[in-house]
């Protein structure tokens, strides 16, 4: 994964509440499985007329060209645990989504794929939407710098090592956790022994 | 210290190594898989060579791209057919159970878990699935991921997870007729809104809920998901017990009963704290359906559309009105004239054999309207069996819906059951979002027992008046 430390570029803003996965990535896309492809569809529907014209969109506006950061409302990424959502936001270019909130399994998609996904209150979102110049979104300082603007941000310490490190989970559980894996299954074995043997699924 | 909540013992029963701030490595006892979410899953564990860690805690079904107007023989859409080849594939590869698509046993993900047993209290249970809430209905610690975890999970079994806070939803009272744990969900959300459970593990509970079957208890665990909780949970009873008992995966004998034994200790102690609590009188609850393209946007049947105006603030305003715009609806307009193209019953929230008999009584001896279409797509391959068995098919058929195979269908439309645009749909499905049911599709979410009424008035339409 490519690890993530500090992006300076313009803002994509999707201020509407509520953008959920079905629009971020509308369902029947989902029959694609090449995940390079994924890109092209990011608000297919908001963004493309079913007669194949172009509709107004921010991510079609060539102001936004380039932008990596998107900013959003309420709930951006609720709905389906699709990560095809994610991977058709990394696709177009977004490596931040700043968001008053933000579905849960969709910010735990993001986390897996390099994206840093920050949550600040509603008046900061408000005040980033007025900016057209580029921001900086600097992880190792944990600070949003917008001209002579600085927003401080919070996130988990173990997300902000993980991307900073562009860590996979699977490999850091592989590499470290196995005495671990093996202890507890040794243990739940004889406080939960069907869920060994007797209803393995076979 | 006070007591624990039925998830705070789940949780902690599965915490393999503590990071604090409430982050833990997190065994995952149990893994469903489906064609759509997993493909690049594999993918990824083939690039790193990685093997899955414990093949028998995995069952893969394909569910949601499959054709439902025919079974047996080529799959008619090439891409529909590619997932779930793949899905074949990198489930013998991989040696995990599978389920053909033939097979007796398909169905959706989260129908048939709890069918074969695969679904027990007291476990973790992991899908590429938002709707995997459903099988916290069992006592289970049951959340859905995206596919990089379902790979993690594979070669792994186990998450890095957040511990999330408790909610406690209370139900009290006995519902009136035809009202139902659709109901429930879609007043909870809409009194409520979408949000009201983020960052919270639901627990619902109360009188209410322990009246309730395992069908409607799977119902209102499902729609969790839509309220913003990845899990919602009802500790297990003997009504769960009775439920599993003797189904394929399930404990057999005596280790049924010892399994019993352990899965009563996992009710919330007596004194144990929730974050926050909401509560819900069901006894005066009337049918309820949406009319905007968010869950939260449930009113009762008898309700009028709202006018933006009312709205509580400038951003739900204007989500509303591009809601009405989209939704081809006006201000004012009562929801029980509102008419309907299509119908569709069926989906992991109401797809069950209770949910298709609750519809087939409504639909028994009536006709569906003219112009409009309804389908019934079962959850499951056993469950259109059964509801084959009880005769639920010669009734819808000779009501004029369609009987169909069971899949996802027209809750996701990523196969030719979809919305025109244009169309309108009562569904018993959970979400209303802006294609959903496909481009430029109008989804009102109601009831399997609303859905047929709407299907034999051609209108959404108040049941208890259908069937008074
Ligand atoms: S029926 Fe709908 S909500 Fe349920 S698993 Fe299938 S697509 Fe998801």
């Amino acid at each position: 994964m490519t690890p993530f430390t500090s992006i300076t570029s313009k803002i994509l803003p999707v201020l509407e509440d509520r953008i959920d996965t079905d629009v971020i990535f509308p369902a029947r896309f989902l029959l694609l499985m090449q995940r390079g492809e994924m890109g092209r569809y990011f608000f297919a529907d908001q963004r493309v007329a079913a007669d194949g014209s172009e509709l107004p969109h921010p991510a079609n506006d060539p102001q936004y060209k380039g932008a990596q950061i998107l900013l959003a409302g309420a709930d951006f990424g609720c709905g389906s645990s699709r990560e095809q959502a994610v991977w058709s936001l990394t696709g177009f270019g977004i490596r931040c989504v700043i968001a008053k909130s933000l579905g849960e399994i969709f910010a735990a998609n993001c986390l897996r794929n390099g994206v840093l996904a920050i949550t600040p209150p509603r008046i900061i979102i408000n005040e980033l939407a007025a900016i057209e110049s580029p921001i900086t979104v600097d992880l190792e300082a944990q600070e949003i710098r917008a001209g002579d603007k600085i927003f401080p941000f919070a996130i988990p310490p173990a997300h902000r090592e993980r991307l900073l490190n562009g860590w996979d989970d699977i490999d850091l559980i592989l590499a470290n956790e196995e005495d671990r894996l093996a202890a507890f299954e040794n243990a739940q074995r004889l406080v939960q022994p069907w869920l060994y043997g007797a209803s393995d699924v076979r | 210290m006070s007591g624990r909540t039925l998830y705070d013992k789940l949780w902690q029963n599965h915490v393999i190594r503590d990071y604090g701030d409430g982050a833990a490595l997190l065994y995952v006892d149990r893994h469903l898989l489906q064609e759509t979410s997993t493909h690049q899953s594999f993918v990824s564990l083939r690039e790193s060579g990685r093997s899955a860690r414990r093949p028998e805690a995995h069952l893969a079904v394909p569910d949601h791209a499959v054709p439902t107007d025919s079974r047996g023989g080529e799959i008619a859409d090439p891409m529909a057919a590619a997932q779930i080849t793949a899905l074949q594939k990198n489930a013998a590869d991989f040696g995990l159970a599978y389920i053909d698509l033939e097979d007796q046993r398909q169905g959706i993900v989260h129908v048939i878990g709890p069918e074969q047993g695969f679904t027990l209290p007291g476990i973790t249970l992991a899908c590429g699935d938002s709707h995997t809430s459903t099988h916290g209905a069992f006592g289970a610690l049951a959340f859905g991921i995206g596919a990089t975890d379902c790979a993690t999970v594979i070669a792994a079994q186990c998450l890095v997870q957040q511990k999330s806070k408790n909610l406690e939803v209370r139900l009290d009272g006995t519902p009136q007729k035809w009202v139902g744990a659709k109901d429930y969900a879609l007043a909870l959300i809409g009194q409520n809104g979408v949000g009201f459970a983020t960052g919270h593990a639901i627990e619902y509970r109360g009188p209410a809920v322990e009246q309730m079957s395992m069908a409607a208890r799977m119902t209102l665990c499902n729609m969790s998901i839509e309220g913003g909780a990845r899990v919602g949970m009802i500790a297990p009873d003997d009504v769960t017990y009775a439920y599993l008992e003797g189904r394929p995966y399930a404990p057999q004998g005596e280790l049924f009963d010892q399994a019993v034994t352990y899965w009563r200790t996992l009710a919330s102690d007596a004194d144990a704290a929730f974050d926050k609590s909401i509560g819900l009188d069901v006894g005066t609850l009337a049918p309820h359906v949406t009319w905007g393209t968010s869950p939260q946007d449930a009113l009762p049947v008898l309700g009028r559309v709202p006018d933006p105006k009312d709205a509580p603030n400038e951003g739900e305003a204007r989500r509303w009105a591009r809601a009405l715009d989209y939704m081809g609806l006006a201000a004012g307009e009562a929801l029980h004239d509102i008419g309907v193209d299509k119908v569709f019953i069926g989906s992991c929230t109401n797809g069950r054999i209770e949910d298709l008999r609750i519809a087939a009584e409504v639909a028994r001896g009536r006709r569906i309207a003219d112009n409009t279409q309804a389908i019934v797509v079962p959850g499951s391959t056993a469950v259109k069996r059964q509801a084959e068995d009880e005769g639920l098919d010669r009734i819808f058929l000779e009501a004029g819906f369609e009987w169909r195979h069971s899949g996802c269908s027209m809750c996701v439309a990523m196969n030719n059951d979809r919305l025109a645009p244009g169309e309108r749909c009562a569904s018993t499905s959970n979400r209303n979002f802006e294609g959903r049911q496909g481009r430029n599709g109008r989804t009102h979410l109601m009831s399997p027992a609303m859905a047929a009424a709407a299907a034999v008035t051609g209108h959404i339409v108040d049941v208890r008046e259908v069937m008074a």
